[in-house]
């Protein structure tokens, strides 16, 4: 099985994406990761105005088999929650990049975008 | 350790089933979904390969007392057809497994007066326990591990009937809960037992382990993993062997776990003397539901507490239930805690809201 390992990410080997634009990143975890999981059905995730810093956990996303903590890719201040997945979790299985993700961050100064995976690197690791 | 192969190993991995260990076997835990697992079998039909769980057949002119004198149900009384759960207990009182003890009957081909089915994992401790108290006892009767003799499909649901009637010429609109017959399925001869561990009406085939995917493939349908069948148990707030009682981890007697319907006091099985003393005084602790109110899953570990704090007793099992879509779950709490009682769960150290209830936790 293949899983969508979309070019324009950037990824954490824990299986977290970060869309970055600029000064800003949104955040979710990878088709593979959500796949790895099956049905989530609670995700609990930090409020606007926190921080969160690049390779430590900042959520936890539940599924009925499994507790798994999420990593942050990026070093920020939570400027958005997914709230959304409050009442329907199930998205981060239907559309892990699009309305499945988790939080947007404001980048800090000193976020290194660049020591992330490329899509091919991440493609590589969980072929 | 190399873990024990259910006859439908290959067909499984063929499948793309996720596998796991459970009980010394690699068995599948999910297939397609749990969800899409758990709702086909509430809402149709799903099938279970539970050919991990294990049978002794007991045999010859003392196996109804052997076998009387090891669980704590009766099972003198049972007519050849019928079945009944029960407890095993130690001369505490303590569980160390339970099973469904089946009378099966007369025109099965299998040798066997009595067929008992302990857990997963439970069989060659249970196969030593009937063999040890046999010799013990002097009494006459053939004790058989026939664990890997059988295949074991568990087909549940409303459509279950439905599906096997078309696939067995035995006559399924006569048979009761807890009540067996022989057919064939497809040809091959199968004990069919009305039972099952998902609350869901359905059946429990028990054939030939060498015809496993001659069945398994006639009652096609949604096939179900073990994730599945955990959620659907809980739902019914049903015992899991070595997780909501464990003679080591979690040693409990069969009131404390809540199935005093499976005690009889009046047979004379090991463990009835201390269980006649724990009847007369009453347990201190009681397996109750927890249903949280807050968002959350309980899991087994977590703590439970009173609304002021206190520690009240631990989550033995818990997940998200998919017909609710509430977090539920299992725990001992001391027995003067009442049922729809505000209550909290610890998740991750942070105190959830939740209540105490009785189960099933669904109307079944």
């Amino acid at each position: 099985m293949s899983f969508d390992v979309p070019d324009d990410l950037r990824y954490l080997d824990s299986h977290e994406w970060a869309r970055v634009d600029d000064a800003s990143a949104r955040i979710g975890i990878s088709e593979f990761a959500q796949d790895e999981l099956g049905d989530v059905v609670f995700v609990d995730l930090p409020s606007e105005g926190d921080e969160v810093t690049a390779g430590d956990e900042f959520g936890v996303v539940e599924s009925i088999k499994a507790v798994s903590d999420i990593y942050a890719p990026l070093t920020g201040t939570v400027t958005a929650v997914n709230d959304d997945l409050t009442d329907r979790p199930e998205l981060i299985n239907e559309d892990p990049y699009g309305d499945g993700w988790l939080i947007e961050i404001e980048l800090s100064d000193d976020a290194e975008p660049d020591d992330l995976l490329a899509a091919d690197e991440y493609s590589d690791q969980i072929a | 350790m190399t873990l024990r192969q259910p006859p439908l190993g290959d067909a499984h991995e063929e499948s793309g089933a996720t596998l796991t260990e459970f009980g010394g076997w690699e068995m599948p835990v999910e297939f397609e979904s749990i969800r899409a697992e758990h709702e086909a079998v509430r809402e149709s039909v799903g099938r279970f390969d539970v050919s991990h769980m294990g049978q002794l057949t007991v045999s010859g002119p003392e196996a109804r007392r052997l076998t009387n004198r090891l669980v704590t149900n009766d099972v003198a009384d049972l007519a050849p057809g019928e079945s009944n759960y029960a407890a095993i207990t130690d001369d505490r009182g303590v569980m160390l497994d339970d099973t469904v003890v089946y009378r099966p009957p007369v025109d099965w081909s299998v040798e066997a007066d009595y067929l008992v089915v302990p857990n997963a994992g439970h069989d060659d401790e249970m196969a030593d326990r009937w063999v040890d108290h046999r010799d013990s006892w002097e009494l006459d009767a053939a004790v058989e591990n026939r664990t890997e003799s059988f295949a074991m499909v568990a087909l549940q649901g409303r459509d279950a009937r439905g599906l096997l009637a078309a696939e067995t010429d035995a006559d399924l609109g006569e048979l009761g809960r807890f009540e067996t017959t022989v057919g064939t399925v497809a040809g091959v001869e199968t004990l069919i037992s009305r039972t099952g561990y998902t609350g869901e009406p359905g059946y429990e085939l028990i054939y030939p382990w060498n015809e496993a995917e001659t069945v398994w493939s006639a009652v096609e349908c949604q096939p179900c993993g073990l994730g599945a069948r955990d959620t659907l148990r809980l739902e019914m707030g049903f015992l899991l062997s070595g997780r909501d009682f464990d003679p080591e981890e979690n040693p409990r007697t069969p009131y404390e776990a809540g199935i005093d319907f499976a005690v009889d006091l009046d047979t004379e099985f090991v463990g009835r003397d201390a269980l006649e003393g724990a009847d007369v005084e009453g347990v201190d602790e009681k397996l109750r539901g927890i249903e949280l109110v807050d968002r959350g899953v309980p899991r087994s570990g977590y703590a439970v507490e009173s609304a002021d704090g206190d520690r009240l007793g631990t989550v033995t099992s818990g997940t998200m239930s998919p017909t609710l879509g509430r977090g539920i779950g299992l725990a001992y709490l001391p027995a003067d805690v009442d049922l729809d009682e505000s209550v909290r769960v610890s998740v991750r150290g942070e105190p959830k809201k939740a209540r105490t209830t009785a189960t099933p936790f669904l109307d079944r």
